[in-house]
């Protein structure tokens, strides 16, 4: 092999097998997208459209950062309960000084104590990630429930209403905000030493400590930001609804994950990219929509949801035999 | 009736060849290795050694070719289909339970039960017969991870013989030994051979190979290159140059330097492994080895002068400033660079690429606002040290795991060459490396110290330590035990030193 066709060749050394890892869910998702185009009534219609498009806000904001979570080698369960207090934070803040931007602050301030008490749990006191998680979803579901003394509480504020049900240039502001967060958590995680580290300490941990990466302060921003990110979900989900409710997003934490799986995240840590993120959540939400479509009851969708999970997951094994 | 037809049954391999995606392991391989006998593979790192013992182990099927065992033609499909036809491998990373007893470990898959329900005392009785002969000391009641990792090895032996193996293949087994458990372990394998097994063993120690075998097969870049069958012929210069196609003497090719000052001063230090306050030091352009046997202190020491576990007492002078690391980072950012000892474990982020591995600890000072990735610096940075340290990889973006060890170690090297370095310290940096990427790190070695950095080798391979340092400490129980300069080393003065003193 001479010297000159190696340096040729040097950047060029994607083979088929790393575009199919990439790109194959991504291309799955718009395969689905098309099909259901053709083969279901009402489906292309802009009303429909739009709410595809705010189904699948709430799910994407948050797996953006869940993604960085997976990457990491951890998770995160709080995130639904993160969401239902955030909005309940928000509502009663608004309700109280009718001040949007003092609700809006309150509510992101709530999640990034939440992610700030899950990461430093987690990197400094070295307390599992699941048990930590799982932990703090009880507590924060127990406080929105005490907070908003288990009802929802309504907001007044038409000001408040402007990120779940504004539109800019045609477009639903959830739908913008939630493109923003891929855009920006996919550059983050290409582009920064900081999503470059998240990756190597998903990758192994101890080698990265002894490459010199802040592997503590690193996991303790992945699980602040989320905790911020959770929180701007819930807030947008509560203008939605004109109300925080103490109950909404049970389970949430759960589909987060299985869309980011879903798409190609590896579970274990080290493996993930933005478009999988994508990827994940635009099937699901496809499938739900189509489902709801062709009106097949709740009970069979949760059958159909978990074998679609349960199939995506075991075709990845067989891909890496 | 098994037993009789495979008694004089000798191995065949007959045109084995395998694909990986872009790397070919395995060329057409062909040969025999007989009953009574031990048949070392030799060959460097990538040449297609263990790819070829997880073929007979059933975890990769060929491409093409097949298995002979007597006259029976085989392809594993599984590794139970191996373990089915008599074959035994036994890995370098053992397969067994450290939170299971020994017996469990040994019976795991058949153990005497009733109904589901284990007899525990059938079990331990079955465990103690089989570990007889072979480690009576090993309480089968022990966990397993409370045992040397000899003693570990001797555990998969004995359940290799429980399963009546006829083939029983070692894959560097005394790469983590002490030289007493390697003793044993080589009358243990001269038994095995005499009762008329087929014994597979790969090792880079040629001493060992030497000692213990009656056949060698030569490997390199996935073909075979010959078999030795009379090792009284053979000389180890014969044997070395099949493998590479070069002399001993260029592996180590030591020349001497000149040294500049002090480089680092170590005061006192103690810490976890360190038992006693060690004091010594190493000048700037100084190749300093550091000689002990396993579990002497000098991986420990090595991993308190990198901040990576904390010291009780003592201090660092580096280039004339006090100091005191208290995590890797602190390390770093000084310029004392650790190349860690397990580089699967805590060297490489196995699937991230090559380029990734190199580029994990520099990129922080090339980042606009130390934190925007300058890609343009990254991918010339990698292409540099791919160039410069002739790492063998098909591209910059290829996961550093399908590497060679060689060319890991090269990678891990490559990392450091980016940042600003005063010391380096590399804890065995040749273990379980062909020849021919030992030599190409001796001579990075070597360059760095031309260039003025302080260099300290951890090895437990003599010929190693003596080869490259220019002045040597042995270490031993946690303390150094005496000092050598390169003319007064020879191995009876260097395994005095490391041998515990309490034993006199």
């Amino acid at each position: 092999m001479s010297q000159v066709r190696k340096t040729n060749s040097f950047w060029l050394g994607l083979n088929q097998r790393k575009f199919f890892d990439d790109w194959v869910m991504l291309l799955a998702a718009l395969g689905i997208f098309v099909l259901c185009a053709l083969l279901i009534d009402n489906f292309m219609s802009s009303l429909n459209m739009r709410g595809l498009g705010l189904a699948i806000s709430t799910t994407g904001i948050a797996a953006c950062t869940m993604l960085f979570c997976l990457a990491s080698g951890h998770f995160d369960l709080s995130v639904g309960s993160v969401i239902a207090c955030a909005g309940v934070v928000a509502g009663i803040v608004i309700r109280d000084t009718d001040s949007v931007f003092f609700g809006v602050s309150a509510a992101l301030a709530m999640g990034l104590c939440v992610g700030l008490i899950n990461g430093i749990v987690i990197a400094k006191l070295r307390v599992n990630a699941l048990i930590t998680t799982l932990a703090t979803m009880q507590i924060v579901r127990g406080l929105a429930y005490i907070f908003s003394n288990g009802k929802a509480v309504g907001v007044m504020n038409e000001g408040f209403f402007v990120f779940g049900n504004g539109q800019a240039f045609g477009v639903p502001v959830p739908i913008l905000i939630t493109v923003l967060c891929f855009m920006f958590f996919g550059w983050l995680l290409n582009y920064t030493t900081y999503g470059r580290n998240t990756m190597a300490i998903g990758g192994n941990q101890e080698a990265a400590v002894l490459a010199g990466v802040n592997v503590d302060r690193i996991k303790i921003i992945i699980f602040a930001v989320h905790g911020v990110i959770g929180a701007l979900a819930g807030v947008i989900l509560a203008s939605r609804m004109t109300s925080g409710q103490p109950m909404i997003g049970q389970g949430f934490e759960l589909t987060v994950i299985s869309a980011c799986v879903l798409g190609g995240v590896s579970l274990s840590g080290g493996i993930g990219l933005i478009r999988h993120v994508i990827a994940g959540v635009l099937i699901l939400a496809i499938i739900e929509n189509a489902m709801n479509l062709k009106n097949i009851d709740t009970f069979y969708q949760y059958v159909i949801r978990g074998s679609i999970l349960l199939v995506a997951v075991i075709i990845d094994r067989l891909r890496q035999r | 009736m098994l037993e009789q037809s495979k008694a004089a049954a000798s191995l065949r391999f007959n045109g084995i060849s395998k694909e990986f995606p872009g790397v070919r392991a395995l060329a057409q391989i062909s040969f025999e290795a007989r009953p009574n006998s031990v048949h070392a593979l030799m060959g460097e790192n990538g040449a297609g050694k263990s790819t070829l013992l997880k073929i007979l182990g059933g975890f990769y099927s060929p491409n093409s070719g097949n298995l002979q065992i007597g006259e029976q033609t085989m392809s594993f499909r599984s590794a139970a289909e191996s373990i089915a036809h008599g074959v035994a491998v036994i890995h370098q990373e053992l397969q067994l339970v450290p939170e299971m007893t020994v017996a469990e470990n040994l019976l795991l898959g058949h153990m005497p039960s009733r109904l589901g329900v284990v007899n525990r005392g059938a079990m331990v009785r079955r465990a103690r017969e089989l570990l007889k002969g072979l480690a009576d000391e090993i309480d089968p009641n022990a966990r397993l991870g409370s045992l040397s990792l000899g003693q570990r090895q001797l555990v998969e032996i004995a359940k290799a013989m429980s399963r009546n193996a006829h083939v029983i293949a070692f894959d560097e087994p005394t790469s983590s030994l002490s030289a007493r458990e390697i003793e044993r372990l080589m009358v243990i394998i001269a038994r095995l051979r005499d009762e008329g097994r087929v014994i597979l063993y790969v090792s880079h120690r040629m001493e060992e190979v030497f000692r213990i075998c009656d056949a060698v097969t030569v490997f390199k870049d996935g073909r075979f290159v010959c078999t030795f069958e009379d090792m009284q012929q053979l000389s180890v210069d014969r044997l070395v140059s099949c493998m590479v196609g070069r002399d001993i003497e260029d592996v180590y090719n030591y020349r001497p330097r000149p040294q500049g000052g002090q480089a680092l001063r170590v005061e006192g230090l103690l810490g976890p492994g360190v038992l006693e306050p060690t004091s010594f030091s190493v000048n700037k352009g100084e190749i300093l080895g550091l000689f002990g046997l396993v579990g002497a202190g000098r991986t420990e020491l090595l991993r308190l002068l990198a901040g990576l576990s904390p010291s009780r007492a003592g201090r660092l002078v580096l280039h004339d400033q006090t100091m005191m690391f208290k995590s890797p980072r602190d390390a770093i950012a000084a310029g004392v660079l650790l190349c860690p000892e397990d580089r699967k474990k805590e060297g490489i982020v196995p699937r991230a690429s090559v380029a990734e591995n190199i580029n994990i600890s520099a990129r922080g000072h090339h980042a606009r606002f130390g934190c925007l990735i300058r890609g343009g610096w990254e991918r010339d940075n990698a292409r540099r040290q791919i160039t410069a340290l002739n790492i063998h990889t098909p591209s910059a973006s290829q996961p550093i795991l399908y590497l060679s060890g060689g060319n890991q170690q090269k990678a891990i090297l490559g990392r450091w060459l980016s940042m600003p370095m005063k010391v380096l310290l590399l804890d065995e940096p040749t273990r379980g490396i062909d020849i021919g990427a030992k030599a190409e790190i001796y001579q990075i070695i070597h360059h760095l110290a031309e260039q003025g950095i302080a260099v300290i080798v951890v090895s437990s391979d003599l010929m190693e330590v003596m080869g490259v340092s220019d002045r040597i400490l042995v270490m031993s129980e946690g303390a150094i035990s005496g000092e050598l300069s390169r003319n007064e080393a020879d191995e009876a003065r260097l395994l005095q030193l490391a041998l515990p003193r309490s034993r006199d």
